[in-house]
């Protein structure tokens, strides 16, 4: 297997029957959409609903503070927001923080890959350990970095750091975005490194012994065979890692709660003050009308990468 | 491999450059290197787990202390502080969520792989793009509607969006489940006279429960980790076991043992079942595309 395999079983050859009745066509068809509609049918009442009333309550004014007033005021809510300094510097905090985590996972992540990809004594132990950061519930994680880790006067990495000039570094304070990458680095390398693992181990082993033979060193056999291997592997991490990094809110709520000022307040968290800070169910709704879009046009890039995957993929 | 010979000449080649030596020690520093970053990885786990285990006058000096009297009293402070509901709210909403999860995707996976429906990579992508979109855009549109259906507040608002959150991901991964059975022994069912209920229990159920029960630990994670939703949507009744733990945010070096001491227990059923489904965690992680 040297692609991802998620192919299609190709159809199965169907006994020439007399011309079936254009009843019976649309019998077969039904009966074959029965089983998805359930889950379609639910996933679209729960995530398209609440999108459909998030556009309506974006053309309003209405606020929690002030529920009498409640009115459609057009375009108002958009303006405000593509005008409000917060939301710009949240959206690029959120590109940055999220093209920075992602990156410096994947490379760590293929780092590790590479070191388990290998025999030694204890293998199945290491890659336990190894997995076990994503495993932590993403709250108490943060909550362990800010306090035992990365606090100024008793946390771990100061004390480690003081033979190196530094102490009572304020990290969560001075350096919040990087210490919220930090953290969701540290969270998310196991997650590349699995599926890097996975694409390193589906490597065809005589092949590889094959060029050795031929002579290949080291790294032209990484550069020219493993590299273009992993490609696949590579696009899918970066598009799920992305997918999930872009949500984060946990490590910003619980350790950085946004700040300084606004350093470390991305998307998510901004949504998250204005509709339960300060009340603005409308402006809250516009802002999220315009991640929603955003969003679609990256994950429509996003979408094709990953579509690519399906182009052996047989039409039926 | 039918070259054996070559090869073998090749080996002694190389072996005659590079001494056994030199490989060896090359290899063991790697091994060593390797088993350092582990640790380093591991570190903030190990940890939590060492100071939850101290007394608070030893959680929080410096240098660290490592030898030090270890005790249990920061779990009984925790126990008595009343983690029962929370564990509680945090168990029906995962399992719950699971239990409907696996009921919907089950057959949307079948539609989509086994017997398909005329449009089935539409309908793969449009569970894949459901993922794209950020629940946050939404947070006022969820929280009014769940005020208006008097949800706020209880554990069904989350069970909803648990479901909502891990349908796409067992539907993709049932289906990479499903693909791998042999559609022979699907057809032997059918020409035996086997229905589709009958078919999915007694052919197609028992050949994919441990997918299943991988796909299950996978959805059993995110639901039971999940914070963002929990901490906005309820309050005091259907607390998770995420807003247990925010009970013990307390300032600058105070009470840390004990806020270990929660977040091991938070951490812990999912550190064990993420463990267990490991060597499927991948395949679920990609929605199925990595095996």
């Amino acid at each position: 297997m040297s692609s991802i395999p998620v192919v299609a079983r190709p159809a199965p050859k169907q006994t020439p029957l007399p011309a079936k009745t254009r009843v019976e066509l649309r019998r077969e068809g039904w009966s074959r959409r029965l089983p998805f509609l359930p889950a379609f049918l639910v996933t679209v009442a729960l995530t398209q609903l609440p999108f459909v009333l998030t556009l309506i309550y974006s053309f309003t004014n209405w606020n929690l503070l002030f529920p009498g007033k409640r009115s459609f005021i057009g375009f108002d809510n958009y303006t405000r927001a593509f005008a409000d300094p917060v939301f710009r510097q949240a959206a690029v905090n959120t590109v940055v923080i999220t093209a920075t985590s992602v990156i410096a996972s994947v490379l760590i992540g293929l780092a590790l890959a590479m070191l388990l990809d290998r025999a030694f004594r204890g293998r199945g132990i290491a890659r336990t350990l190894l997995i076990t950061p994503f495993l932590v519930m993403p709250a108490a994680a943060s909550l362990i970095w800010k306090t035992t880790i990365l606090n100024a006067g008793g946390g771990v990495l100061n004390w480690v750091l003081t033979p190196l000039g530094g102490s009572d570094i304020d990290w969560a304070g001075h350096h919040a975005t990087l210490t919220v990458i930090f953290v969701l680095v540290w969270q998310w390398t196991p997650f590349m490194m699995l599926i890097l693992l996975a694409g390193l181990q589906s490597q065809p082993g005589e092949v590889l012994e094959a060029a050795r033979v031929d002579g290949a060193k080291g790294w032209q056999i990484f550069r020219y065979m493993t590299f273009p291997h992993l490609r696949q592997y590579f696009e899918l991490g970066i598009v799920l890692g992305a997918i999930y990094i872009l949500q984060a809110f946990d490590q910003v709520y619980l350790i950085t709660q946004g700040g300084p000022g606004t350093q470390t307040t991305i998307l998510p968290y901004f949504l998250y003050l204005r509709t339960f800070r300060g009340g603005q169910i409308g402006f809250a709704a516009a802002a999220g009308v315009i991640v929603v879009i955003a969003t679609i046009i990256i994950a429509t890039f996003a979408l094709r990468l990953v579509a690519s995957m399906f182009r052996q993929e047989p039409n039926r | 491999m039918s070259v054996t010979k070559p090869l073998a000449r090749q080996r002694v080649d190389v072996d005659r450059f590079r001494p056994p030596l030199f490989t060896k020690l090359l290899g063991s520093s790697i091994t060593a290197g390797t088993w350092l970053v582990t640790l380093i990885f591991f570190f903030p786990v190990l940890w939590m787990l060492l100071t939850s285990f101290k007394h608070e006058s030893a959680a929080a000096t410096r240098p660290p202390t490592l030898f030090t009297g270890y005790t249990v009293e920061q779990y009984r402070s925790v126990f008595d502080s009343g983690i029962l509901p929370f564990a509680l709210n945090s168990v029906m909403t995962s399992l719950i969520s699971v239990g409907i999860v696996l009921v919907l995707a089950l057959p949307a996976a079948y539609a989509l792989s086994i017997r398909p429906i005329g449009r089935w990579q539409d309908g793969l992508f449009f569970f894949l793009s459901t993922k794209m979109l950020p629940a946050s855009a939404a947070l006022a549109a969820i929280y009014v509607l769940a005020q208006e259906l008097h949800l706020l507040d209880t554990v069904w608002v989350l069970v909803l969006l648990y479901t909502t959150m891990n349908l796409p991901i067992a539907v993709w991964m049932l289906r990479s489940f499903l693909l791998e059975i042999p559609q022979e022994v699907i057809e032997a069912a059918k020409v035996d006279g086997a229905g589709f209920i009958r078919t999915l229990w007694s052919v197609i159920l028992p050949i994919l429960a441990p997918g299943m029960g991988a796909c299950a630990l996978i959805c059993f994670i995110f639901a039971w980790n999940e914070f963002f939703f929990a901490v906005n949507l309820t309050s005091t009744r259907a607390t998770t076991m995420p807003l247990f733990l925010v009970g013990f945010i307390t300032s600058e070096g105070l009470f840390w043992a004990r806020l270990c001491a929660a977040a091991t227990l938070c951490a812990l059923p999912v550190v064990i079942a993420g463990w267990i489904a490991q060597n499927k965690l991948v395949r679920g992680l990609s929605l199925g595309a990595v095996k």
